[in-house]
């Protein structure tokens, strides 16, 4: 029981951390109609950002300095790779996001010299609580807080301020909303900043429960993240936090499983073939809208 | 192509440049006081084999994103398909219990290897033919089993428009690696540790009777086999098949109210183009020598795609010639950024290992962004116009 | 009436077309005799379009029947939620009997070609294999003999058809050019081409006129009577212009809002008052 317990809750807390990542996926895909594959290097960055900040500033002062400058760069990113490529080619802009996630993961290989980098220990949350009888750290309880916290005022910022108008609009059409005077451009900017500071959020507290950074760590729940989104229906932040939940669930189950059964292997696998049902039997997702083309 | 051209000066042109690697590969043993660069161990002859390898899948990935127009990012998956399926019917008999010694033993007893040997003799010509044989029907088999599962797989992605078709698809691609990684699938696969000990490029090299190489052979397989491929590739294209393709590219609406089945010629081209990814694979698999599910990653595809859009989506000589330049520059010319380096006494700055993937992707950027028509946008290098005209061309040139 | 001794080539009963609440196409039925000219007109968005979408296979429609040379081609009916939500006629008509729901693709196969309002060329070929393309689907070979050169004599035949189809059309000079460098007027020219290639029987053409002159608009009407003789056509054509169906059709229907207003010859059409109120929006606001 205890067992079912905890992994249970670092399912519900790994699942919150994917959700931070999912939700600048979706946000971008419903506005860009993009998939950013660099949005999980990014989030590698910013853990990598975090070790070298805290190696040289207190913590107080260097977590924001990581979300800042993620933030900075998310927005230089498609500053420079996507906004050139806005009248192009679908897979234009998807070619350009490989090659920028290529560069990123590149870069940190050369800064790092490939090694696997640790995280340092955050004081507050890696200290440890009891809960229902299963020592747990601080981090697990609360992801899930912290997730919902962010999406209420998310949502906030979307159906009630002006900018959040301007990005419903935008993603509902593109070419209208330019024509009636929106301004795309930082619409989307605001887009890529939000996606960034949550993503950078969330390398803070997904790689706190993590031994180490490499290169590539941010491939892996990157992808994932974007499955959860198109699982919740892309586009919507309800749908890409509760698709992210599910996936992190269901991982950490998988991951837990007797290891008699040999399956813990699955545990990446599993989370496409999610995604190969999903989008065969619904692919508009749980909560998406259905789009069609006109001929 | 009018059809009434003659094509024998390009056929002309592939025979020299075969002739012209086997003595460039040879030349060393002739003449033994030229340069390292000459040595068949030298960074040259690296980047030949594995430039020969990687233009297949380069120009079969081109084949489905660029000529079809189908946004696929499962080429690593078939690749690993067709690196096991080559490997595993190859090793022979007496290699497989000490490969396979964390499972006891490999499931799978038959080896094309031995049942050739048994058929053509262990030694001479008849060990010649035999090894040919069977490492010919692995590859084949290789490309079919890759192509078998494009196939299957193809019912439910096919149908998905662009962004998600290249999600579905590399989500496949690591679904496969996961399973061949499996530790139960061990005695087929033996899971996540290398399958090694079967024939590879070096096999090929004529040995005398002193176990001493006498004709090196190792650089020439590749080019023939991707040549051969490509060839036939490139006359699928030129066919009414690959007229059709196109149109799917450039509008389904108006291919399918043009009597186009989309449904099948996406397959088609989803199949063929896996079936050279799998020889691909199998070619990747003899290239280093052993089989691991951990190698072929999403990254690899990404790689492919990237060649194919420097050399220009849509354009098979294209990719040809961007995988000869970037495995070189991968591989040899820019390997000195990995290392500091001086001038005089001055210390270059910035200098040390990784430096090298840095500026590489930084020129990819560059010509993603700025010259995203590529190399050769979708045009054609045209063989017969090159060696009519001028003869002689570098190994980079081939077709 | 004077229709009727002539068989039909194209047979549209009670087709009713919804997207959700909207009706698009409402219990349209409308004859094509073999060899006729008919036109569909109406004002913008009147469901033109969408009527000849379900006649190509790109939507199935909500309910109704579809006779091709005789032989049923597309048959639906509303059923389960879409029958709680369905606003048109008939809607029980066909229940009971199958569903006929052929792809656009087979249906060109049947021998029905169409063009397209906003012309959809391929962008990336020349004229030529615009044309050759289109050819694709009669050709007899497989992959196989297609990639080891197997079908010589038959790609051969090809290439020789779609070169006396582009000098008929005038287009043989502009044959190695790119499909979308051509002026407008060949463009539409071309697009009627390359769906001849495929062999029809009869032939849709999506506002052919658009886009065009008074000059262009009178030699598209003689050179659309000019393929009808020649290729054996039965032509069924949406206008939104006036001139040029007036001059060529046989019988015309006129809707609006997805429903029939009018039917008859051209003089007929043209006194009647429900088309001019239609096209002069007396009483409605467009």
């Amino acid at each position: 029981m205890e067992y079912v317990i905890s992994v249970l809750l670092s399912g519900i807390s790994v699942g919150g951390q994917y959700a931070l990542i999912a939700i600048g996926y979706t946000l971008v895909y419903g506005i860009l109609r993009l998939i950013n594959f660099a949005h999980g290097d990014v989030f590698m960055v910013a853990g990598l950002m975090g070790i070298y900040f805290t190696a040289v500033l207190p913590i107080s002062l260097s977590l924001p300095l990581v979300i800042i400058l993620t933030v900075l760069l998310g927005f230089t990113i498609e500053r420079v790779a996507y906004k050139p490529l806005r009248d192009a080619p679908r897979m234009s802009v998807m070619i350009s996001a490989i090659g920028v996630s290529y560069l990123l993961q590149n870069t940190a290989t050369y800064v790092t010299g490939g090694q696997p980098m640790t995280y340092p220990t955050i004081p507050f949350l890696s200290g440890t609580v009891n809960v229902a009888g299963t020592q747990t750290k601080w981090v697990v309880i609360l992801t899930p807080i912290l997730v919902l916290t962010l999406v209420v005022l998310l949502s906030l910022l979307i159906n009630r301020t002006k900018v959040g108008m301007a990005m419903r609009a935008v993603s509902k059409d593109f070419e209208t909303s330019r024509l009636m005077g929106i301004r795309i451009n930082s619409v989307i900017s605001v887009t890529f900043i939000i996606g960034s500071a949550l993503a950078a959020v969330g390398s803070v507290l997904f790689f706190t429960n993590y031994p180490a950074i490499t290169p590539m760590a941010g491939a892996m729940p990157g992808l994932k993240a974007f499955v959860a989104a198109v699982f919740g229906g892309i586009g919507s932040i309800p749908g890409a936090v509760i698709g992210a939940f599910i996936i992190g669930i269901c991982e950490t189950i998988i991951k837990g499983l007797p290891s008699s059964w040999d399956v813990s292997v699955f545990s990446d696998a599993f989370t496409f073939a999610l995604l190969i049902l999903i989008l065969v039997f619904k692919p508009q997702g749980l909560f998406g809208e259905a789009a069609t083309d006109k001929v | 192509m009018s059809g009434k051209k003659s094509n024998l000066p390009a056929l002309t042109g592939i025979v020299i440049l075969f002739l012209f690697i086997i003595f460039l590969e040879n030349i060393r043993s002739f003449i033994p006081g030229l340069p390292m660069i000459f040595d068949p161990m030298s960074p040259l002859f690296t980047v030949l084999k594995k430039a020969a390898v990687y233009s297949l899948v380069a120009v079969s990935m081109n084949l489905l994103n660029g000529f079809t127009g189908l946004f696929s990012l499962g080429q690593a998956g078939f690749m690993l398909l067709g690196a096991y399926t080559y490997a595993i019917l190859t090793v022979p008999s007496a290699m497989k219990d000490q490969v396979y010694y964390l499972f006891g033993g490999c499931a799978f007893q038959f080896s094309l290897v031995d049942f050739f040997q048994g058929i053509f003799g262990s030694a001479g010509a008849g060990y010649a033919v035999g090894l040919i044989l069977s490492c010919l029907i692995a590859i084949i088999l290789a490309g079919v089993v890759a192509g078998f599962f494009a196939f299957l797989i193809g019912f439910p992605v096919l149908r998905l428009k662009s962004d998600y078709l290249a999600i579905a698809t590399l989500g496949f691609a690591e679904i496969l690696r996961a399973i061949f990684q499996w530790q139960t699938l061990g005695p087929v696969t033996n899971g996540a540790n290398m399958i090694k000990g079967f024939p590879t490029f070096t096999s090929f090299n004529i040995t005398g009777a002193g176990g001493q190489v006498v004709l090196r052979l190792s650089t020439f397989v590749p080019f023939l086999i991707t040549t051969v491929c490509i060839a036939i590739i490139v006359l699928l294209i030129n066919s009414s098949y690959g007229r059709a393709f196109k149109s799917i590219r450039d509008d389904e609406i108006a291919a399918e109210a043009m009597g186009i089945r989309l449904f099948t010629h996406k397959m088609l081209s989803f199949v063929i183009s896996s079936f050279f990814a799998g020889v691909g694979g199998a070619m990747f698999a003899m290239y280093v020598a052993n089989a691991q599910a951990k190698a072929f990653t999403s990254t690899m595809t990404y790689e492919i795609l990237l060649i194919v859009v420097i050399g220009g989506i849509g354009s098979v000589s294209g990719s040809v010639l961007a995988t000869f330049l970037y495995v070189a520059c991968s591989e040899w010319w820019l390997r000195f950024l990995d290392s500091e380096q001086y001038i005089g006494s001055f210390k270059v700055p910035l200098l040390r290992n990784g430096f090298r993937m840095v500026v590489f992707s930084v020129v990819i950027m560059i010509i993603v962004l700025f010259f995203s028509q590529g190399i050769m946008g979708n045009r054609e290098i045209d063989l017969n116009a090159i060696f009519t005209g001028k003869k002689r061309k570098s190994g980079s040139q081939g077709k | 009436m004077d229709n009727k001794a002539k068989k039909n080539a194209l047979h549209i009963e009670n087709v009713t077309m919804q997207f959700g609440g909207v009706v698009s196409v409402n219990n349209l039925s409308i004859d094509v005799p073999e060899h006729d000219i008919i036109a569909l007109i109406g004002p913008n968005g009147a469901g033109k379009t969408t009527a000849f979408n379900c006649i190509t296979g790109v939507y199935k429609p909500t309910n109704g029947l579809i006779e091709f040379m005789g032989s049923p081609m597309v048959r639906s009916y509303p059923s389960g939620k879409d029958r709680k939500s369905y606003k048109g006629e008939n809607a029980d008509k066909y229940r009971g009997e199958s569903v006929l729901n052929p792809t656009p693709d087979e249906i060109t196969k049947l021998g029905i070609a169409r063009t397209f309002q906003n012309i959809r060329l391929w962008n990336s070929m020349t004229v030529f294999e615009n044309v050759l393309t289109a050819k694709h689907m009669r050709a007899k070979q497989n992959v196989f003999s297609a990639i080891f050169r197997g079908n010589r004599s038959e790609e051969k035949r090809m290439r020789e058809e779609t070169m006396e189809l582009l000098k008929e059309q005038g287009l043989d000079a502009y044959k190695d050019e790119n499909a979308t460098s051509l002026p407008y007027g060949l463009q539409r020219r071309l697009e009627i081409a390359r769906a001849l290639a495929t062999d029809p029987k009869l032939l849709l053409l999506d506002e052919p006129a658009a886009g065009m002159n008074p000059q262009e608009t009178l030699e598209l009407a003689d050179f659309v009577q000019e393929i009808r003789e020649k290729y054996d056509l039965t032509v069924f054509l949406i206008e939104h212009h006036m001139d040029l169906v007036m001059n060529i059709s046989d019988f015309i229907y006129v809707i609006d809002f997805g429903s029939e207003i009018a039917r008859g010859k051209p003089d007929e059409v043209q006194s009647n008052q429900k088309v001019i109120e239609a096209y002069l929006g007396v009483g409605e606001d467009e």
